[in-house]
């Protein structure tokens, strides 16, 4: 969308100079310049931990910066509050949504608006500008009831009715179907086209390709670069943003043809919780050799199947659920490891470490077997050899096996995390979203690991909401939407758009539709 | 049968006002995400300055007015401890239990003994006067009528209709975003933190000053705390609230009833009775899980930085 030459000329929507933030661990922010012209989608492009975040909240006045000046249309700025933000014109749509659960969306909305106005107003207003961008949605609903994508329009109401001068959509694709994010993309354009501009915070170089007309890309809390990301290769981009080139992942891609070492056989589970998923029919097969990625858009039942799988839920029938052949469903935790099921959680602080203990006191967590406990006592010189065996293999860096797991970053913390079960050689591993929040090295480092141990003959089944993660690594790839679970479609058929549409809860030859109630296509 | 049962009716909104302000006040004060554990204590220092305020002056309503000030100055404290500097609000709140509880007896001690004369009808004002309706008013005593208007009617208004209310369930609910989006989550979770206190101040003075009409150590009786246990029972509803706590005023009632009726049971075990059955019903009430999962306010005794 191309703008009208003389907004460009005229004054910034937003200029930022020199912003520099420190937090005692690290320079989050380090003499940061960025410019925003009226109507231009500007991408923000960084690893996790580039400093991305924090510049966001100091432009919406969550956290106040150490030294810089922020200019609004040309003003000098300073912005003390969210509160301030809005009454400037700045919104923000978060990726961990800011909203309120066990209220509707007309209250939800009401709350974020500046004028106080009946309830019945707020929603002939939603819905007005609901239907002016495409985003359907029922102001009378309860935000706990609805989907991921759902709430995310939500989010975007309420700060279109705001009326802003500057929106920032964090990571806004990260919960969405590819459909949904095209259809997210023709909104952003047109509100472009209106004269709103856009900061679109983003790791994902292709998106960013297809949407914004300029990117400012950041490394370690520095600028790197500045470009048309429409006229850069993704491989630059990546350059600037990684400051190495990429590795590819090896694999020998010969399915050496294993027998069954994971079976689900019509698991249904109705949903212990209100915010829930209840699981019905889910049946599922994986061989030795075999990684099997089931795709997904996040609160569609993927937490519920990890925890039946892992045996955090204990099902009544053992049959349900067969490792290498032997009923499991009633077994738990730690007698599914005995029999050799390992599992990674997606939260890898609280399900996968426990924060304020060392890391050898967490890698003896799931690894208790006789090695490291006798008669017992814990053999601490082999607990401690096993964690820093873990951390050499798997490269975790910013701590030993004395540092506590809370203090190494998300990216390390998982490598450990995937280290300690991966080197217990387990015969099938179930991964939750392994790379989520990992930097592009680590990233390709856990992967890598989950390809060598499927070539040791172990049954992995990744659960993930990131699908180039998956078409990298898995052999066949099934799809969750709303507690259901579709048929597999092996490597080589795999397709974007159709796995798109299943994502929405429309399977191709499924006869019962999926509960209306929590699936709906974006 | 009509005239058996009005004095009983009278004397259950009689031992259940104190939990309907009580337990109101928390209320509100955990629908913003605060957990104040110190009501018990609140009420005590509320019970003592009433009475020895209401003995001076020997106006009712200055005690209470007085009562409503400590509580809300102990809550303040409160807030200060566990909204401000972001202390464990449990042990805050058993601290200002043990500390209101201190207070009082050492403030109370030269009151003990002593008795609030009152004429019921003096404070009710010219309203007793009325013709047909004027011995109800003279019969019920004013704050317990006040704890219908303008408590229960005013907390049950603020949260369901008010778009202050609608912020303050917001602040509990989640105050990462209430703060995302602009809203003071500190101002109002003080504000709602001093409305509680104020409330256990005013519970305490009519303990002192109504029910019983004179001041002793263990005149509370542990009520804070029912309180307490009723908000959370009641799911954070105040319709809920309420009706627990006439429940427990009328459980207290038919204890004393069968007392004097002589029924041959220790009389500390009649005593414990309205404590034991307002507990077992609230908990049939709230068995349903997802029930209190859905009414909790989900930032509940949690901390809240706005610095993030």
């Amino acid at each position: 969308m191309p703008l009208p030459e003389a907004d460009l000329g005229r004054q910034f929507r937003l200029e930022l100079r020199g912003i520099s933030k420190s937090y005692p661990a690290v320079r989050a922010n380090d003499r940061i310049d960025l410019t925003v012209a009226p109507g231009e989608i500007h991408a923000v492009v960084g690893e996790n931990g580039a400093g991305k975040s924090t510049l966001m909240k100091i432009i919406y006045g969550m956290v106040r910066p150490d030294a810089g000046d922020v200019l609004w249309n040309g003003r000098e700025t300073q912005i003390s509050s969210p509160a301030e933000a809005q009454r400037l014109g700045i919104g923000m749509v978060f990726q961990h949504f800011a909203l309120f659960d066990t209220l509707t969306v007309a209250e939800n909305i009401a709350l974020a608006l500046p004028e106080k106005l009946p309830l019945k107003t707020v929603a002939t207003r939603i819905v007005e500008v609901a239907s002016r961008y495409g985003l359907p949605v029922d102001p009378g609903r309860h935000i706990y009831t609805m989907s991921v994508g759902e709430r995310q329009r939500v989010e975007i109401i309420r700060s279109l009715l705001q009326k802003p001068g500057l929106l920032i959509m964090d990571e806004p694709t990260s919960v969405l179907t590819p459909q949904a994010v095209d259809t997210l993309f023709v909104t952003l354009r047109e509100l472009a086209a209106d004269g709103c501009s856009i900061l679109y915070i983003s790791h994902k170089l292709d998106e960013i390709r297809a949407l914004c007309e300029r990117a400012t890309i950041l490394r370690g809390g520095k600028v790197t670069g500045v470009c048309d990301p429409r006229r850069e290769s993704s491989n630059a981009m990546a350059r600037m943003m990684i400051g190495a080139e990429i590795q590819a992942i090896s694999s020998a891609r010969t399915v050496t043809a294993g027998s069954e070492r994971i079976a689900i056989r019509n698991l249904s589970l109705p949903a212990s919780d209100p915010f829930g998923t209840t699981l019905s029919e889910i049946s599922l097969s994986i061989r030795g050799g075999e990684v099997l990625g089931i795709a997904g858009v996040s609160g569609n039942g993927q937490q519920e199947l990890l925890a039946a799988l892992s045996g955090e839920t204990v099902l009544a029938d053992p049959k349900v659920i067969t490792i290498d052949g032997k009923p499991a469903a009633h077994l738990d935790p730690r007698q599914r490891r005995a029999i050799g099921l390992s599992s990674v959680p997606e939260d890898r602080l609280g399900r996968g470490a426990i924060p304020s203990l060392p890391l050898s006191d967490n890698a003896l967590l799931t690894n208790g077997g006789a090695d490291s406990v006798r008669g017992g006592f814990i053999r601490l010189d082999k607990v401690k050899a096993f964690a820093e065996r873990c951390i050499a293999e798997f490269g975790v860096r910013g701590g030993n096996a004395d540092t506590p797991a809370g203090s190494l970053s998300g990216g390390n913390l998982q490598k450990f995390i995937v280290g300690r079960e991966i080197l217990q050689a387990p015969g099938v591993l179930v991964v939750a979203q392994p790379t989520w929040g990992v930097d592009v090295g680590a990233a390709i480092a856990i992967r890598q690991a989950i390809l060598d141990l499927r070539a040791k003959g172990a049954a992995v089944l990744v659960i993930s909401e990131e699908l180039d993660e998956l078409f990298e690594i898995a052999d066949r790839i099934a799809v969750i939407a709303g507690g259901r679970l579709s048929a597999s479609v092996p490597r080589g058929q795999f397709d974007r758009d159709a796995i798109g549409l299943s994502m929405s809860g429309q399977f191709a030859g499924s006869s019962t539709p999926p509960e209306a109630s929590r699936v709906h296509s974006v | 049968m009509g005239f058996d049962l009005l004095p009983i009716l009278l004397s259950t909104l009689i031992a259940g006002t104190p939990l309907v302000y009580a337990g109101l006040g928390e209320l509100i004060t955990e629908r913003a995400g605060v957990l104040n554990m110190g009501v018990e204590g609140t009420m005590v220092t509320g019970a003592v300055v009433a009475f020895a305020v209401a003995l001076t002056t020997g106006n009712l309503w200055l005690g209470v007015l007085a009562a409503m000030a400590a509580g809300a100055l102990l809550s303040l404290l409160f807030a200060v401890l566990a909204i401000s500097f972001r202390a464990n609000q449990l042990a805050v709140g058993l601290a200002m239990t043990i500390f209101g509880t201190g207070l009082g007896s050492y403030l109370g001690k030269p009151y003990v003994g002593m008795a609030l004369v009152q004429d019921a009808t003096q404070a009710g004002g010219g309203l007793a006067q009325l013709p047909v309706v004027g011995p109800l008013f003279s019969a019920i005593h004013p704050l317990i009528w006040l704890s219908w208007d303008y408590c229960s009617a005013a907390v049950w208004y603020f949260l369901a209709r008010s778009r202050a209310g609608l912020a303050l369930r917001a602040v509990g609910e989640a105050p990462t975003s209430a703060h995302a989006i602009g809203y003071p989550v500190v101002r109002i979770r003080y504000w709602a933190t001093l409305f509680g206190g104020a409330m256990s101040g005013i519970a305490g003075a009519y303990m002192s000053t109504v029910y019983a009409s004179l001041w002793t150590e263990g005149l509370i009786a542990g009520r804070g705390w029912i309180a307490v246990a009723l908000v959370v029972f009641a799911t954070w509803r105040p319709e809920r609230c309420i009706a627990g706590a006439y429940l427990f005023g009328g459980a207290t009632m038919a204890q004393l009833f069968a007392q004097s009726a002589g029924i041959g049971l220790p009389s500390e075990l009649m005593s414990a009775l309205p404590y034991l059955a307002t507990i077992v019903v609230l908990v049939l009430i709230s068995r349903d899980s997802s029930l209190m999962r859905l009414s909790v306010p989900a930032s509940l005794g949690k901390p809240f930085n706005p610095q993030g």
